[in-house]
C-alpha cells in the first residue's frame, strides 16, 4: 500500500484494487483513530480525512498500512435485495446496442451479483460492480433534465439505482419502490461500500 | 423570529457541515470560509457551529421581529441597522422590529452573519447548512423566508468589542501541498501552476472555484478511477485548467488532482470573486 498526502488533512491510501479498498475501509473505521473525521473508498483507494488539531498526519500515515485487515468488508452481512419493475425507458435501446433481446436484457441484469463500489455524483448514489460485461454501455449521449428516484439504470461498467431525482444519462431499465435514501434513517443509505445487492423482478415486470 | 427582506444574490444557511457522510456521497457542505463563520459566532458568544447567514456579494436585509445580537464578518459589506452604520466583526445590537441591510463588499464575496442563540432550523444529517450541489438542507433563502433563531440561554457572555481581522491583499498567494496524483502530469506541474497568476472565472460557486490560467498538462492517459476528493484538492480536467473544489465539492472524482490547497488558506480562497487573481505557492 501506498500512502499518499492529499493535502494537509488527508492521506490518500492505494489500495491497489476495489476488494482491499473496502477491507481498509471497514479496518479504519473498526480502528476508531481519533480525529478521523471521514473515511471514502474510491475505484483502487481510501481517502482518510482528518482534523489535523487531533490526528497527526504523520504517525496516521505509518499506522494506516500496518492495520490488521478483516477477511471480507461484507462482513457476513446478507445481500440487498432490490425488487425491479424492469420497464425503464432505455430498455430497448440496451437491447439494441448489445444484440440482445429486451428479455435477454432483463435476464442479465437480474441474475448478476453486485458489490456497491463507492458512492459519490449525489447522496446515496452508489456504483454497483458485478454488471453482466455483455452490459457495459456507454452513457447516453446527452443527459435527462430528470431522473425520477428509484430509477434503475447502468452505465459502462456499472449498475446504480437513483437515490433521488436528479439529472442524470446512464440507460434506464427499470424502477424500484425500495427506499435507498432517507435522511431520517441512521445510516440513511441502504447502501454503503461493499454492500452486496442483488436485483429481484417483480411480478408486474415480467415481460 | 428573522424575515428575509432581500436574499441579495445568494443568501443560504450555514453550518460547519456535515463531516462523516463522505463514503455515502454526501458533501461536507457548511460554510465556505468557515473561520469567518466561527469568528461571528464567537463575537455574538456561540458555539462555532452554530447555523448563521452566508450571503454572497451582499445585498441582503433582514427584519429582525426580536431584538437581537449580530456580528458579521468576512467579506465588509457595509452593515447598517436602521440605517445606521455598524462596523464588521463586532457585536452589534438589534432592537425589535430593526432592520439589517448589508451592500455590496467592495471586496471579497461571502459575508456571514451570525446571531446570538444561532438560526434554529430543523437540520439534516445533523447539519442546517445548504448543500448547492446535493440540495441537502434549507432551500437558498427567498423574499418573505421567516427564520427561527434559538435560545440565548447558557452561551457565553459578550465580552469582546471588536475582533480586528488582516485584510487579504488583492491578489493572495495560497500555499498548496503537491499531490496526491502530480505524477499524472509534466514534471515541472508544479512550477507552472506556481509560476503565473491564475483568475476566478464566473462560473465559480460553493462546489468550486474555476480558474483560467496556464494549462496543466497531463502525461498520462487513460481513467484514473474514481477516488475521494478533499476541499482545497485541484483537480485538472481534460481542459488542464484546474478547478479549486470548495465545501460542496462532490466526494469522489475521476480527474486527477495537481495539488491541494492548505486547509488554512482554503477561507481565502473562499473568498475569491470573479475575475480577481490569484498565486499559488508551493508549502509542503
Amino acid at each position: 500500500m501506498r500512502v499518499r498526502r492529499a493535502g494537509d488533512t488527508a492521506l490518500l491510501v492505494e489500495t491497489g484494487d476495489l476488494e482491499t479498498a473496502h477491507r481498509l475501509h471497514a479496518a479504519v473505521r473498526e480502528a476508531e483513530v481519533a480525529g478521523v473525521l471521514d473515511v471514502v473508498p474510491g475505484e483502487r483507494t481510501v481517502l482518510v480525512v482528518v482534523d489535523p488539531g487531533r490526528c497527526d498526519l504523520g504517525r496516521l500515515a505509518s499506522r494506516l498500512p500496518e492495520l490488521p485487515l478483516p477477511a471480507s468488508a461484507a462482513g457476513g452481512a446478507p445481500a440487498v435485495e432490490v425488487p425491479v419493475v424492469y420497464d425503464g425507458a432505455d430498455v430497448d435501446e440496451v437491447a439494441r446496442l448489445t444484440g440482445l433481446s429486451p428479455g435477454e436484457v432483463v435476464e442479465r441484469h437480474a441474475s448478476g451479483t453486485y458489490t456497491v463500489a463507492y458512492l459519490g455524483f449525489s447522496p446515496g448514489f452508489a456504483y454497483l460492480t458485478g454488471l453482466d460485461p455483455v452490459l457495459h454501455v456507454p452513457r447516453r449521449k446527452s443527459p435527462r433534465t430528470s431522473v425520477p428516484a428509484g430509477s434503475v439504470a447502468i452505465a459502462g461498467p456499472y449498475a446504480s439505482v437513483y437515490p433521488s431525482a436528479s439529472p442524470g444519462g446512464w440507460r434506464l431499465l427499470g424502477r424500484t419502490d425500495l427506499r435507498l435514501w432517507d435522511v431520517t434513517r441512521d445510516p440513511p443509505s441502504l447502501f454503503q461500500p461493499g454492500t452486496r445487492v442483488r436485483f429481484v423482478r417483480s411480478p408486474e415486470g415480467a415481460r | 423570529m428573522i424575515e428575509v427582506v432581500r436574499p441579495g444574490p445568494l443568501a443560504t444557511v450555514q453550518d460547519l457541515g456535515r463531516p462523516g457522510h463522505a463514503h455515502l456521497g454526501v458533501p461536507c457542505s457548511g460554510a465556505a470560509d468557515g473561520r469567518s463563520l466561527r469568528l461571528a459566532n464567537r463575537l455574538v458568544g456561540n458555539p462555532e457551529n452554530a447555523a448563521g447567514l452566508e450571503l454572497t456579494l451582499g445585498g441582503a436585509a433582514f427584519r429582525f421581529h426580536r431584538a437581537a445580537w449580530i456580528a458579521a464578518c468576512g467579506a465588509p459589506a457595509a452593515l447598517r441597522v436602521n440605517g445606521r452604520a455598524h462596523g464588521m466583526d463586532a457585536p452589534c445590537p438589534v432592537p425589535a422590529d430593526g432592520l439589517v441591510e448589508l451592500g455590496l463588499p467592495p471586496r471579497g464575496l461571502r459575508t456571514y452573519l451570525a446571531v446570538r442563540g444561532g438560526l434554529d432550523i430543523e437540520p439534516v444529517l445533523g447539519s442546517r447548512s445548504t448543500d448547492v450541489l446535493s440540495g441537502l438542507g434549507p432551500a437558498p433563502l427567498a423574499a418573505g423566508d421567516h427564520l427561527p433563531v434559538g435560545p440565548s440561554s447558557g452561551l457565553c457572555d459578550i465580552g469582546v468589542d471588536v475582533a480586528p481581522v488582516a485584510q487579504p491583499p488583492d491578489v493572495p498567494v495560497l500555499r498548496i501541498v503537491p499531490g496526491p496524483r502530480d505524477d499524472w502530469f509534466v514534471p515541472d506541474a508544479i512550477s507552472v501552476l506556481c509560476g503565473q497568476p491564475y483568475e476566478v472565472t464566473p462560473d465559480s460557486n460553493r462546489v468550486g472555484v474555476r480558474l483560467d490560467g496556464p494549462k496543466i498538462l497531463r502525461t498520462r492517459d487513460g481513467e484514473l478511477g474514481s477516488e475521494g476528493m478533499v476541499t482545497g484538492a485541484l483537480q485538472v480536467p481534460p481542459s488542464g485548467l484546474p478547478i479549486l473544489f470548495l465545501t460542496d465539492h462532490p466526494t469522489t472524482g475521476g480527474y486527477p488532482v495537481v495539488a491541494v490547497v492548505r486547509a488554512a488558506d482554503v477561507p481565502l480562497a473562499a473568498q475569491l470573486r470573479p475575475g480577481q487573481r490569484l498565486h499559488f505557492k508551493p508549502a509542503p
